[in-house]
Parts: C-alpha cells; sequence; structure tokens
C-alpha cells in the first residue's frame, strides 16, 4: 500500500481526492466542539468548587475575627486571632464544646459500627443468595431513608421519655442507624454485586476451605467497599442535627451540631458567631481527614482486572 | 495423573429440569477429553460437578477409582480454568501462581505431598523438576518461565493483556500438582488470533505434563483440535463419545453430524426408489443395486448396501458434507466412478483463495422445513436455511445463475432417519478403529513429549 503510494503519488490523489473544504470544516468544527466542552467542564467545576467552598471559607474567616470584627461586613479578619478557639477549646465554653464533641464522636462511632456490620450481613444475603422478598428489603429500606426526618422527630420524643432513652447515647444512636442502614445497604448491594464472586470458587478449587475462601479472595475485595460505606454513614450520623437537638437536653447526649446553638457571647448582647463559626470548623476537620486518608480506597477500583475487563 | 469416572451422573434443579441426565464416561489418564454442545446443554454443569462447585444429585464420580461425590473441592486436588480467568486483583501475578502452594502450605500436615505424592512424584515430576521437593518460590518461576510470564511476576491482572492473564490462570493450575486440570471455555474472552495461538499452547502444554484434561467449549475448532476425545452433550444428554475423526465420519446421529464440521453437514430429505434406467443426470454411477434416493438437488445412486438400510422408511434425511461436492469437470475420470453427476444452479459463490462455497437452495415442503428448523434450534444455530453448501476447489470457474455439472460422493453419504435421527449408515467398527488409532496415537505423543523434555 505504501510502496504503491509513494510510487504513483498522481494515481492516488486521483483515487483518494484530498479531503475536501467541507470535509476540513466538519473537523475542525468537531475539534472546536471538543476544546468547548472541556472548557466547559471547567468553568463548571469552577462554578461547583465556589458554590461549595465559600461558605466553609467564610466561615474559617469568621472563627479567627475578633469579637469586634464580627459585624464589620468584611471577609477576612482585620487582626487575626485565635481567641475563639481559646473560647471553646480552654474557656467558657469548653465544658459545653468538649463534652458535645465527645458525644458526637461516641454516639456516631458507634452507630456507624452497628450500621456497617449489619449493612454487611444484610447486602451479603442480598447480593450472593437468592430468596423471596429480597426487592422488598431494598424498597423498605430506601422508603425509611425516604421519610422526612422532621416527622418521626415528635413521636420519637413522647416514645423516648417513656421509654427512657430521651437523652441518652442509645436514644441517638438508635434513630441514627435508620438514616444510616439504608444508605449503608444500598452501598454495600451495590458493591458486593461487582465483587467476582467466581474467586471464592477458584480459591476453594485451589485448595482452600469455604472460610478460607472468603477470608483471602473477597475480605479483600469488599473491604474498600465496606470502608467507603462506613466513612459515608460516619458523615451522616455526625451532621445531623434535627435528632440531635430534639432528643436531647442536657450535656448528657447532646452531640455538636445541636451544642452549637446552645453557645453564648460573653455577655447576652455579644452574639457567639465567632465560637460557633471556630466549633464548626473543628467538626470539619475530621470529615476531610478522613476523606484525605481514605480517599484512596473509597476511590480504589480493585475489582478491575479480576474478570475480563 | 488420575482417570476420572462419571457413572450416571445425573444434574437436577430444584425446579426438576435435569441440566445433565444419565451421563456416563470413562477419562483414561492423561487424556484430553472435550465437553462440546450448545449453549444450555449441560457442558460447563458436568465440569462443575467434577471440580465440587455444584452437588450431584445421583449417580457415581470417581477420581482414580476412589468415590469423590461428597469431597470438597479442596480435597479433590484439581486445577480449574475458570472462563474469566477469577483472578485475584489484589495480588500480584506471582502471587496469584504461588496462591495455591501458599494455601498447601498452610495446612499444617502436608496433604498434598502425603496424599496425593505417590501418584505425583512419577511422571509429572519431570516436566516441574522434582516438584514435590521445590521450594515455592522455585516452582513459581518455573510455571511463569514455562508460560513466559517471568517478566510481569510483580504486575496486579488489571495490568495485563487478556492472553497474560488466562497465562496466569494457566500458571495458577500447573503450578501445583493437580491430579487434572479442567477447563471452562478458557479462550473464549480472547481475539481470535490470541485464540488460535492459546489452542496450541494448551495442547503442547497437556502433552509435556501428561495430565488428565476435560476441557468445556462451544468452539468446536477447539473441540476437534485439542481432544483426543470429544463428548457432544445435547440437552445434558451425552450423543456421542469419540474421537474427532470418528465424529467427523462416522457421527451417530442427525445433532452429532450437523454440530460437528464447519461449514456444517447438507441435510436433504430424501424418498428411497427403485433406479429407473437412465434416471437423473448419474454419469455410470456405482449402483449395482440400482438403487437411488430422489431427493430436491435430483436422483442421487446409492449401493445396495445404503440402499438395504434405507428400506422401509417412508422419508429420509440423507446428509453430505460440503466437501462431497466437487465441480464436475474437475473430477479424475478414476475418482468419478464412486459418485455421481448432476445439474443445479448454483445461487451464489464465495471464493475464499483456498476453496470456494457454492451453495444452492431447493424449495423443501412443510414437514422436511419444520424438521430443518427443530434441528436448528438444537443446535443453538440460526435458522437452518433450506440450501445445499458446496465446498468446490478454488480452480472451478463455474458460475453462480447457470445450470452447472457438480460431482457428488456418494460413497460417503450419510442416511439418517428423520424421526430418530438415528445415523442408519454409520460403520461402528469403522469408527471404532478411529477412536481407537487416536488413543494410540495419544500415547505415542506423550512419550515423544516425554523424551524431549529428557
Amino acid at each position: 500500500m505504501s510502496v504503491e503510494a509513494t510510487r504513483v503519488p498522481a494515481g492516488r490523489a486521483a483515487r483518494e481526492p484530498d479531503p475536501t473544504a467541507e470535509e476540513l470544516e466538519g473537523q475542525k468544527t468537531a475539534r472546536r466542539a471538543k476544546r468547548n466542552t472541556t472548557i466547559g467542564w471547567w468553568v463548571l467545576t469552577v462554578i461547583v468548587a465556589v458554590w461549595c467552598l465559600f461558605p466553609v471559607a467564610s466561615i474559617l474567616a469568621t472563627s479567627f475575627k475578633v469579637p469586634g470584627d464580627l459585624s464589620n461586613g468584611q471577609f477576612l479578619p482585620t487582626t487575626p486571632s485565635t481567641v475563639n478557639y481559646e473560647e471553646i477549646l480552654v474557656g467558657d465554653s469548653r465544658q459545653l464544646f468538649l463534652t458535645a464533641l465527645w458525644n458526637s464522636i461516641g454516639i456516631s462511632v458507634i452507630a456507624t459500627a452497628i450500621a456497617v456490620v449489619l449493612a454487611t450481613l444484610c447486602a451479603y444475603a442480598i447480593a450472593r443468595l437468592d430468596f423471596p422478598g429480597k426487592k422488598v428489603v431494598l424498597t423498605v429500606s430506601l422508603m425509611v431513608s425516604m421519610f422526612p426526618v422532621i416527622s418521626l422527630v415528635t413521636p420519637l420524643f413522647n416514645m423516648w421519655r417513656t421509654l427512657g432513652l430521651y437523652d441518652t447515647w442509645p436514644g441517638l444512636i438508635i434513630p441514627y442507624l435508620s438514616l444510616t442502614l439504608p444508605i449503608s445497604i444500598w452501598t454495600l448491594t451495590a458493591f458486593f454485586q461487582q465483587i467476582p464472586w467466581e474467586l471464592e470458587q477458584a480459591a476453594q478449587v485451589d485448595g482452600a476451605t469455604p472460610l478460607q475462601a472468603f477470608r483471602k479472595a473477597i475480605v479483600p475485595l469488599a473491604l474498600p467497599g465496606v470502608f467507603t460505606t462506613a466513612i459515608i454513614a460516619f458523615f451522616i450520623a455526625w451532621n445531623d442535627f434535627v435528632y440531635g437537638i430534639s432528643l436531647t437536653s442536657t450535656e448528657a447526649a447532646r452531640p455538636v451540631p445541636a451544642a452549637l446553638a446552645f453557645f453564648t457571647g460573653a455577655s447576652q448582647f455579644e452574639s457567639p458567631t465567632g465560637a460557633i463559626s471556630a466549633a464548626a470548623i473543628i467538626v470539619t476537620i475530621p470529615v476531610v481527614l478522613l476523606v484525605m486518608l481514605f480517599q484512596k480506597q473509597i476511590v480504589a477500583g480493585l475489582t478491575s482486572g479480576a474478570v475480563k475487563g | 495423573m488420575a482417570s476420572i469416572t462419571l457413572n450416571n451422573i445425573v444434574k437436577k434443579y430444584d425446579d426438576g429440569f435435569p441440566a445433565v441426565n444419565n451421563v456416563s464416561l470413562d477419562i483414561a489418564d492423561g487424556e484430553f477429553v472435550i465437553l462440546v454442545g450448545p449453549s444450555g446443554c449441560g457442558k460447563s454443569t458436568l465440569l462443575r460437578m467434577i471440580v465440587g462447585l455444584e452437588d450431584i444429585t445421583s449417580g457415581e464420580l470417581q477420581i482414580d477409582g476412589t468415590r469423590m461425590n461428597e469431597a470438597a473441592p479442596k480435597d479433590r486436588n484439581l486445577a480449574m480454568v475458570f472462563q474469566n480467568y477469577a483472578l485475584y486483583p489484589h495480588l500480584t501475578v506471582y502471587e496469584n501462581i504461588a496462591f495455591p502452594l501458599r494455601l498447601a502450605k498452610s495446612k499444617s500436615g502436608d496433604s498434598t505431598g502425603g496424599a496425593n505424592g505417590g501418584s505425583n512424584g512419577g511422571s509429572r515430576g519431570r516436566s516441574l523438576g522434582g516438584a514435590g521437593g521445590g521450594s515455592v518460590d522455585d516452582r513459581v518461576r518455573k510455571a511463569a518461565e514455562m508460560l513466559e510470564l517471568t517478566e510481569h511476576l510483580e504486575r496486579k491482572p488489571a495490568n495485563l493483556s487478556g492472553g497474560q492473564r488466562q497465562r496466569v490462570a494457566m500458571g495458577r493450575a500447573i503450578v501445583r500438582q493437580a491430579d487434572a486440570f479442567l477447563f471452562d471455555e478458557p479462550l473464549s474472552n480472547l481475539d481470535a488470533k490470541l485464540r488460535g495461538q492459546m489452542r496450541s499452547e494448551i495442547a503442547q502444554l497437556q502433552r509435556r505434563l501428561g495430565v488428565t484434561s476435560v476441557y468445556v467449549t462451544h468452539d468446536q475448532t477447539e473441540a476437534m483440535t485439542l481432544g483426543d476425545r470429544v463428548a457432544v452433550l445435547k440437552k445434558g444428554e451425552l450423543q456421542q463419545v469419540a474421537s474427532p475423526r470418528e465424529l467427523y465420519e462416522q457421527p451417530v446421529n442427525l445433532f452429532v453430524a450437523g454440530f460437528i464440521g464447519s461449514p456444517s453437514m447438507n441435510f436433504l430429505p430424501a424418498t428411497l426408489k427403485a433406479s429407473a434406467e437412465g434416471t437423473g443426470g448419474a454419469g455410470g454411477a456405482g449402483g449395482s443395486g440400482g438403487a437411488v434416493l430422489s431427493s430436491p438437488i435430483g436422483d442421487i445412486p446409492i449401493s445396495a448396501e445404503k440402499a438395504a438400510v434405507a428400506k422401509g422408511h417412508e422419508l429420509l434425511m440423507i446428509g453430505l458434507r460440503p466437501e462431497f461436492f466437487e465441480d464436475a469437470q474437475l473430477v479424475d475420470e478414476a475418482k468419478k466412478g464412486k459418485g455421481a453427476v448432476f445439474t443445479a444452479e448454483l445461487s451464489h459463490l464465495e471464493w475464499l483463495g483456498h476453496e470456494q462455497y457454492g451453495y444452492i437452495e431447493f424449495e423443501p415442503d412443510e414437514k422436511v422445513r419444520r424438521l430443518l428448523a427443530d434441528l436448528a434450534a438444537e443446535m443453538d444455530a440460526d435458522e437452518l436455511r433450506p440450501q445445499v453448501v458446496t465446498t468446490l476447489s478454488a480452480e472451478s470457474r463455474v458460475r453462480p445463475g447457470q445450470p452447472t455439472d457438480l460431482w457428488v460422493d456418494t460413497s460417503r453419504i450419510h442416511i439418517f432417519d428423520p424421526e430418530t435421527g438415528e445415523n442408519l449408515t454409520r460403520d461402528a467398527e469403522a469408527g471404532a478403529e478411529l477412536t481407537r488409532m487416536a488413543a494410540e496415537e495419544r500415547e505415542r505423543e506423550i512419550e515423544v513429549a516425554a523424551a524431549k523434555d529428557g
């Protein structure tokens, strides 16, 4: 082909005419369209990033303002100070904030752990076994997560008071499970369904007991999914406000988001905005850390390459 | 190494559907047996029952004479290559291959060494270098070398090409001294070129290791080229087990005849007639009995023996392989006598360089059309078109759309009973002879491979 082309260029030209102006125009348009798409994505990304991060930046800036700066209408503090952080970590609000932080961590971790364990079992069954009512389980859990939290709060309040669960850790862990379980079941089911379960059989043929096969072939693949689910569940529990504020009355169980509402300024006439901002920043830190630490696991496409792909 | 014996194996699912029905098969030590059939014929189920991933509903599975029905997969000491390779994605190639060895090691006693050591020691030792004694590292490297994977040992499966993944899966199988290899359509995920290459690699490897192998495929090229014997299954029932040659030349029924061979055998409806003198275009024809089969493409004279088996059947199905046909002008005079010449019009022609396919269309009646449709459905093929495919010499200058003289080798014609599908002209004796020859061939090849490896 190439030999022929070099030997008789004229003949080639006759048979394969140069691209017409129309074709060239078409190619140009296609390239331009592609470039436009790329630019479009960038613009969109920037808009979304600004939209999401501006409030965070604003809170961050506010948290470093001295009380006098709070209402001066400027974005940046005129004299950056850590007075707000001192206030909540070592100052007057210390008691309120640190106990709330402890409550938040404890309740969220326990709720996450229970949710992940239960959801793992449930998702495993849904992904692996064939039983009647599979769809029902999934649908019901979806419905539960759709149910508006605010409509549950009042009945729960009354029930918890009667049962003695009001203002206790279990009193929050249980409703948090209703938030974290459905999403955990859904993510884990989706994840487990992608695992090449044939590996388990391959391992058994290779000489593993069923338990070994599960531990050596399946668990390493399932762990990233469980991790991801745990992190998502933790965030949901961590960020809850409605249950936190309605089902607690003292520091015995009040989580941070609810506790923020009880901050007071130095005097009655001073707004606690600075302290609230500082607390919000501190509460955000674990979330950011978690995402950064486990980003790899979250994104890990560990299963790719296991089967033909 | 081991022989595998299946006695009346049945697999029934909960709904009572028998996926595998009463299959009995003896697989000799070192033999390469292919299970072939259209999709849904139960071939994979059968393989998974052998390896222990499916329960056996009834019947008995023996490995080396020991009943294995209840043994867990890990206790059967078989190696399997899965269709999608089933590599462990979190492990490197090295660790993937070493996986079975590490498992064996972690078992406190060395059950592999103890229980199967006796049979392993001898012949397999030669190929994997006294494998029993080698360390995990030695054995993995040896296997990797054999499969040309040495430079990929540290990579993850996700970064390998399809062919390399396939090799890793093979490596995991050969690294241990399994009693038999089981392959579940191992090449179906590869592209055509790679498939051919891996096919010959598998064949050579099997001979070098001399290990009993069972190979499931729906690809008849793989079946014909790899197998010492091929078991053809249809809807869970064993149709015929024989060497590829016997399957091709002495098929037991319509299904096997149609399934084996590409392009597949032509089936034509025919009725037996006593020959009136000078019927058809038959040029001299060898029919001393003077019987002819009247078919849509003309009257075909047949020998007295064939006429005898055909007698008593109102409608017959005759089977003619495409290569039974030839352009009449290109047939030697000496050979011409074995067949008959008829005139037909080719509807179209495909010239492939080394040969060409000529197509003759015919108009079947309703009953025949239904028979052909049933047959097509059984073979998992598209609709069987009422046409005859002929393989003609590439030199032939026949043109479609014109009456053409074609010669057909009538001595090799197959006659089937359309009701039962049975091949009335099958010569069981000749068939058995072909399979016997194949078995001898295998013994010799293994010896040659052994000699080569020193």
